[in-house]
């Protein structure tokens, strides 16, 4: 059964709290600038807010909860996702189904997170149940021994070469150049991605992400409060989410979008040839691949060729990550997660200055988070609509 | 191939000692079931009762039916190398001085999928025809059950693995001090250390004017010292750990006192202070003299400190009346051993219980067999330290009594009433 359509739901004000790769500050700093934003952004008071959806893992021992009292705010619904890399599009999903079901009328989108010089590894460390059980204590602390161990599997099931993930973290890069609050600025070569030192084999530098900190936000409302306040908007075509998808595959060699893909495209009413920009969720280049196979661009296993016939870049064919995505911005934690969204907003309503597509009409996004154990257990995408 | 391991150097005593690190400990409940199944050497895996579903990571429901039965089986370990990275980088102190760090997703043929150590022999891992391996529990430095993949058949010198070696307690290159040198357990103990390659092995004696029959045998072994050491007097004690204890690898606390009484039909308590004297306060005093040394060498070179033997007895888990105050010697130094377990956890040095049943010595004359050879008995405590196994029930009487004592404390005190 298709879900029924996000009519008279828009989403708008698409902010970013610039990244530091440390900062002295707690998540509550970054949420608290990021909603400032989207005041400034859309117009509106503190009081409109009355939905509020945060994630964050560094807002410990605080919740969505203790963040009302915190910023003195009185919504009358709440979310709070713990659901990291996934949790820009599954706000999103939330949130548009409040309004459009009369719960709330604004719901402000909220992801941030803080990083103190050790918060890194004490998150890790306490990640989940059976990443402290099983994964933690062998030494294998964080995703780059899990990522590792996917991208090796991966690289011998498909033949992807290093050179197709430097393909697009260098069009990546490429991208960021634009982007002013890009962390990484300089840029990158395929020889310099190939040579970079080792991390965890087969991943290098560059094929990692840097933890940072920093938050992201975006407004959801009804079409027509967003034309009485004036402020462009974009129109949610579908969505989809999914969880611990496939527990049987022995090692992650696809996510939840190769489930639900063809619900996301119903929605839509087209298909992949349609999409004019992938804002994909970006942490390591091989998730970038379950991605494109999973979202129809490819079949399984065909991700490596797919990269070889395109460019990727903010001019190219299939734009991609066009703020330079999360390998050249950093990950500020579950902001990662919303990085995409809010950057497919600014396109498809034309913010996006010199990271502009021409002509972006329909954007894909795409999120997946939460390694638990051995895999990323969270997938979620949308597509957004100029409106 | 593994390297064979080689004799270490003298340390440079200007060069810092490396402070000991440990593996991160923390675990939930559930997942204590393997580090406690692997401490008396068995790899379990979570089993539901009810569909017989094997899981892991350790939960606390089936995740196939949603029992909450879930008990601890035996699991072969043999499974397939699915896929695997070489860490150059990890966020905890105790990898950091152990990478580059071997890790791979192992396909057990139960069906589970775990990640773990891998043995430096093991083949490449293959997406398409995944290698035959086997994967095996072991206590790691912190304690807590850790996972290595060995390849499917023996390679030579293939105990001497890097990360295999932080999961055991290897003699070989080692020093070791065995406290009573002399009994028949004593002289049993010192031979197969040497046999297993130790450095040294200093053998204590208490008296040193007695000679046993097969001491000077022993004592004449090359790699053997005699040294003075009597446990009952504190300043011999202190005096031996300042002259070896900066030194010694593995302690094997061995000496008893031992007498065949229970309590109700003698007056007195002499025998019974003796008992505890040596079997209780003795391990004490070792603990206090050398208990420090051994933590702080616990990281050093290649061959650090590692392991603190206690010969205890199976009696200890349920008194034997006819040997009562010797029973309740042994249950209270039991009782102080898991203290000390705690304590020596911080740098990484593991505790050996022993728990023999009856030897086959002058104090057991009266006891009806099977009983224990000392030589059998000194071999499974040099397995029990080359497999990292922390508690051991040796002997047929052991393991029976320890079967029972598992199944059920209290049938186990009746039972023994007429034993």
């Amino acid at each position: 059964m298709t879900a029924a359509a996000y009519r008279g739901v828009v989403v708008a004000a698409p902010v970013s709290i610039p990244y530091v790769r440390y900062s002295t500050k707690d998540a509550h700093w970054f949420l608290a600038r990021a909603l400032s934003a989207l005041l400034k952004a859309s117009g509106l008071t503190k009081d409109a807010l009355d939905g509020l959806g945060v994630s964050s893992f560094t807002l410990f021992p605080d919740t969505a909860v203790g963040l009302t009292q915190h910023l003195g705010l009185s919504p009358r619904w709440l979310d709070h996702l713990p659901y990291g890399g996934a949790s820009g599009v599954i706000a999103l999903r939330r949130a548009a189904r409040a309004v459009q079901c009369g719960d709330a009328s604004v719901v402000a989108c909220v992801a941030g997170d803080t990083n103190h010089v050790d918060s890194f590894r004490l998150n890790l460390a306490n990640f989940s149940r059976f990443a402290r059980d099983a994964v933690y204590p062998l030494g294998s602390g964080g995703p780059n021994g899990n990522f590792a161990l996917l991208t090796s599997h991966y690289m011998q099931r498909t033949g992807a070469q290093p050179e197709d993930f430097g393909k697009l973290c260098v069009a990546q890069r490429d991208n960021a150049l634009r982007f002013p609050s890009a962390l990484f600025r300089k840029p990158l070569t395929l020889t310099e991605y190939v040579n970079a030192r080792p991390i965890a084999d087969p991943l290098k530098l560059f094929d990692c992400v840097m933890p940072c900190a920093g938050a992201e936000g975006f407004l959801v409302m009804s079409e027509d409060r967003a034309r009485h306040l004036r402020i462009p908007y974009a129109r949610i075509l579908g969505t989809i989410e999914r969880h611990n998808a496939f527990p049987g595959d022995t090692i992650q060699v696809r996510g939840g979008w190769a489930m639900d893909q063809d619900h996301l495209y119903s929605q839509a009413g087209f298909g992949p040839p349609d999409i004019d920009l992938f804002e994909a969720y970006d942490d390591y280049p091989v998730i970038n691949c379950l991605q494109l196979e999973g979202l129809g661009f490819c079949r399984e296993g065909e991700a490596p060729a797919f990269i070889r016939n395109n460019t990727f870049t903010i001019g190219g064919t299939l734009p991609f990550n066009t703020s330079g995505g999360q390998l050249s911005l950093g990950q500020a934690g579950a902001a990662g997660g919303f990085l995409g969204l809010v950057q497919a907003l600014r396109q498809v309503t034309g913010q996006a200055k010199n990271t502009q597509v021409a002509n972006a009409r329909h954007a894909l996004v795409s999120g997946f988070g939460m390694i638990n154990y051995d895999r990323g257990l969270c997938t979620g995408a949308a597509i957004l609509g100029r409106a | 191939m593994t390297d064979a391991l080689k004799r270490p150097h003298l340390r440079n005593p200007i060069l810092p000692l490396r402070l000991p690190t440990l593996p991160p400990a923390a675990r939930s409940r559930a997942a204590l079931g393997l580090s406690a199944a692997i401490a008396e050497g068995r790899f379990d895996l979570q089993t539901c009762h009810d569909c017989g579903q094997v899981q892991y990571p350790p939960r606390d429901a089936c995740a196939n039916c949603l029992s909450v039965r879930l008990t601890w089986k035996p699991v072969s370990g043999r499974g397939e190398l699915i896929s695997e990275t070489l860490l150059h980088h990890s966020n905890e102190l105790y990898y950091r001085e152990r990478v580059p760090l071997r890790l791979g997703l192992v396909r057990l043929a139960e069906g589970v999928t775990m990640l773990t150590h891998l043995h430096g022999d093991c083949p490449k891992a293959n997406a398409d025809a995944p290698p035959p391996v086997r994967v095996r529990a072991h206590l790691d430095k912190a304690g807590q059950a850790t996972l290595i993949a060995l390849p499917a058949t023996d390679t030579p010198n293939m105990a001497d693995d890097r990360m295999l070696r932080e999961m055991t307690s290897d003699p070989k290159f080692r020093k070791v001090l065995v406290t009573d040198g002399k009994s028949a357990t004593g002289q049993a103990l010192v031979k197969a250390f040497v046999d297993a390659g130790a450095d040294i092995v200093w053998a204590g004696v208490a008296e040193p004017w007695k000679q046993p029959p097969g001491f000077d045998a022993i004592a004449k072994l090359p790699k053997v010292t005699i040294v003075p050491l009597e446990l009952t007097d504190g300043r011999s004690v202190e005096e031996l750990a300042g002259s070896i204890g900066g030194k010694v690898d593995i302690l094997v606390n061995n000496a008893e006192f031992h007498r065949n009484h229970g309590i109700a039909d003698r007056r007195g308590v002499e025998s019974a202070r003796a008992e505890m004297d040596i079997n209780y306060f003795g391990l004490m005093r070792l603990a206090q003299s050398f208990g420090p040394a051994l933590r702080a060498r616990a990281a050093e070179g290649s061959v650090p400190a590692t392991a603190w033997v206690n010969i205890l007895s199976i009696y200890a888990l349920s008194a034997l009346p006819g040997q009562g105050t010797f029973s309740a010697s042994k249950a209270a130094a039991f009782s102080l051993s898991q203290t000390l377990r705690a304590e020596m956890r911080s740098a990484g040095i593991r505790v050996v219980n022993v728990f023999p049943g009856p030897i086959d010595d002058e104090w057991n004359q009266l006891v009806p067999p099977p009983k224990l050879a000392p030589a059998a008995l000194a071999k499974s405590v040099v397995k029990a330290l080359q497999d990292g196994v922390e508690d051991i029930y040796p002997g047929d009487v052991a393991q029976d009594l320890f079967a029972k004592w598992r199944e059920s404390a209290k049938v186990l005190e009746r039972e023994m009433w007429d034993q």
